[in-house]
């Protein structure tokens, strides 16, 4: 019941306005009340983890709030206050008391327990749909080390996430973007990497040189960028684990950018400005082969892959204005498939192969946006004086991208919004960031 | 290189001025041939090393400064363009002739945008701007070894405000003057 009602819940999320909201009222406790376009997010109740080895009480309280906020971030479920429990949990293993979660009309409960051995730390955890008084799927455990205790929560928020919705998770997973600091007609930028939540950042370069649009491998690895650190505008990889680093492109007089992963993760695409003129290459990082991809006076940049490896979409301004176009990956006949008015850029795949996000340019405002790969059912989510580089939480629910406030003072931040344009919010980063690339679900 | 020979073809079947020319900036291409301290009366070590004795003040106008302050040392483009105006040519002119008569100074065409727009569309754009005046000072005769373009797009603005006087100080091609040899 709880699986079908949430399926339903985010049907809006796909197309929203196909739907008239009365479609989406049903019968009985599980209703989804949608009102001036808010869906009525689902009541969960998380008693705190139980500590099941002295002195584990901090890490499961931590641990707890972790897994709560996760879910109560996506908009789509609300946290009932611990202050209104009738009843919690002797132990892990204590029947559930259906009628107590019930009466507050919690309709998801999540109990969990930690234990802490040396470094060790495990989490367990079960989730019950309490009006149907039954467990939805099976307890699941999880263990590492006690430095990843954050990562556990979002695992347990992942699980939770993903039995209810019918859609993978997307709470542990890493996002790589650039730092920056200093006034804006000098601006310094490093590539920083943090937790999707903005927690555990750390830095993987230096600020001495301009770096632009990292992006992360498909397996989350390893890191492709744009580096000035020769001078020029250079591809360079970087292997997060090691934060070494190397240039891949290297012929003189060109500058290349705008780099990105093939699905195998063992090839780079990318632009090359060479005359003025700007156009997608791809080249291989194991033997550094090299195959022009476009071939026009017009600038082609911003490439993207789709999930299944065929497709490229990028923007090209051949028309006159900058629009977005997808390819074969071999390179061939681009299609047009921006029709609307204004300029289109930053095109990116969603993981699940459906949508197109992009930064549209349109009367002064910047918006991101998606559409169909067809370019149809085009839905702006944003509107501000800079939004911009939209990436995709890795189950395709979720934007993350630049909004940059205006004047002198003004500087980039980074934001996050669900697909049907709910749920806008800021990610902390510490200080100015732009450019995030979300990375996949960690193993 | 395909790639070259690809960009050349096309650049000769649709006459664009943007285009550029075959030349590539590399190993013996003359760059800094002249070797250094040379004309300018600049103090220049012979090392390649700039000397601590400065290269000679605003008022020499054999300086990197009067051709930074006297000449004027950058164009500006309209919203999206990368076409030269009357005026930025005339400034180019200038700039063409300083460097034919200093001939030990190499120069590296800085293209910028505005941040009205996508930053890695603004890398093309700052790179098309950037050829614009370099295709523009070779046809006055600066040898095209002696020019390098680079871009920044929109990442190193002169004017930080967010209103349309400082777009265009921002939308510019900057024509900056080094010694030695170009890499």
């Amino acid at each position: 019941m709880l699986t079908r009602t949430i399926a339903l819940l985010l049907l809006p999320l796909v197309a929203a306005t196909a739907i008239p909201a009365p479609a989406l009222a049903q019968d009985g406790p599980l209703r989804i009340t949608i009102s001036e376009g808010v869906i009525e997010p689902l009541p969960f109740a998380i008693p705190t983890f139980q500590a099941e080895t002295a002195g584990a009480e901090q890490l499961a309280a931590d641990i707890t709030r972790v897994a709560a906020q996760d879910l109560t971030g996506t908009g789509l479920f609300r946290e009932i206050p611990a202050a209104s429990f009738i009843s919690t949990p002797a132990s892990f293993s204590s029947p559930v008391a259906y009628p107590d979660w019930r009466a507050i009309n919690a309709q998801a409960l999540i109990t969990g327990a930690v234990a802490v051995n040396g470094d060790q730390l495990t989490v367990k955890f079960r989730l019950y749909d309490v009006f149907t008084g039954a467990e939805l799927g099976e307890g699941l455990q999880f263990a590492g080390t006690r430095g990843g205790w954050r990562r556990m929560g979002h695992k347990v928020a992942d699980a939770v996430y993903s039995r209810i919705t019918g859609e993978s998770g997307y709470f542990d997973s890493r996002v790589v973007f650039v730092s920056e600091s200093g006034p804006k007609d000098n601006r310094a930028r490093r590539l920083g990497i943090m937790d999707y939540d903005g927690e555990n950042r750390q830095f993987l370069t230096d600020s001495n040189s301009l770096v632009l649009a990292p992006r992360f491998s498909p397996s989350g690895d390893r890191v492709l960028y744009t580096s000035y650190e020769s001078g020029f505008p250079r591809i360079s990889l970087l292997d997060v684990a090691s934060v070494g680093r190397r240039q891949v492109t290297t012929v003189e007089g060109e500058m290349a950018f705008s780099p990105r992963f093939t699905k195998d993760g063992q090839s780079v695409i990318y632009s090359v400005s060479t005359g003025g003129n700007t156009d997608i290459y791809r080249t291989d990082l194991g033997s550094g082969a090299h195959t022009r991809l476009t071939s026009a006076p017009s600038i082609e940049t911003s490439p993207s892959l789709s999930p299944d490896g065929g497709r490229i979409v990028f923007e090209s301004d051949r028309s006159g204005t900058q629009q977005l176009y997808v390819m074969p990956v071999g390179g061939g006949e681009p299609q047009r498939i921006s029709f609307g008015e204004g300029r289109y850029g930053s095109p990116v795949w969603s993981p699940r192969g459906d949508l197109i996000a992009f930064t549209k340019q349109n009367a002064g405002r910047f918006h991101i946006g998606v559409m169909r790969t067809d370019g149809s059912e085009e839905r702006l989510l944003t509107s501000s004086f800079l939004d911009e580089s939209p990436s995709w939480a890795p189950n395709g629910r979720v934007l993350m991208f630049t909004r940059e406030s205006q004047g002198s003072e003004g500087g980039p931040q980074l934001y996050s919004v669900d697909i049907s344009g709910r749920n806008l919010k800021q990610v902390p980063t510490g200080g100015f960031a732009s450019d995030p690339s979300w990375g996949p679900l960690q193993q | 290189m395909n790639k070259f020979l690809v960009a050349s073809l096309l650049c000769g079947a649709l006459a664009v001025s943007a285009c550029t020319r075959p030349d590539r900036f590399g190993a013996g291409a003359g760059a800094g041939a002249d070797g250094m301290g040379m004309g300018a009366g600049a103090g220049l070590g012979q090392s390649g090393a700039i000397g601590q004795a400065g290269l000679g003040g605003a008022g020499d106008p054999r300086s990197p400064e009067y051709f930074q302050q006297s000449i004027g040392d950058r164009v500006l483009f309209a919203v999206d363009q990368s076409t030269l105006s009357p005026e930025a040519m005339a400034t180019l002119d200038g700039q063409a002739q300083w460097l034919m008569t200093n001939t030990d100074y190499l120069a590296v065409v800085e293209g910028h945008a505005d941040e009205q727009g996508t930053r890695e569309y603004n890398v093309a754009l700052g790179a098309r701007r950037a050829n614009a005046a370099r295709e523009y000072l070779i046809s006055r005769g600066v040898p095209a070894s002696r020019l390098r373009t680079i871009s920044y797009g929109k990442e190193r603005p002169v004017a930080t405000c967010s209103d349309p006087s400082c777009y265009a100080q921002n939308r510019r091609a900057v024509t900056v003057i080094a010694a030695g040899a170009l890499s």
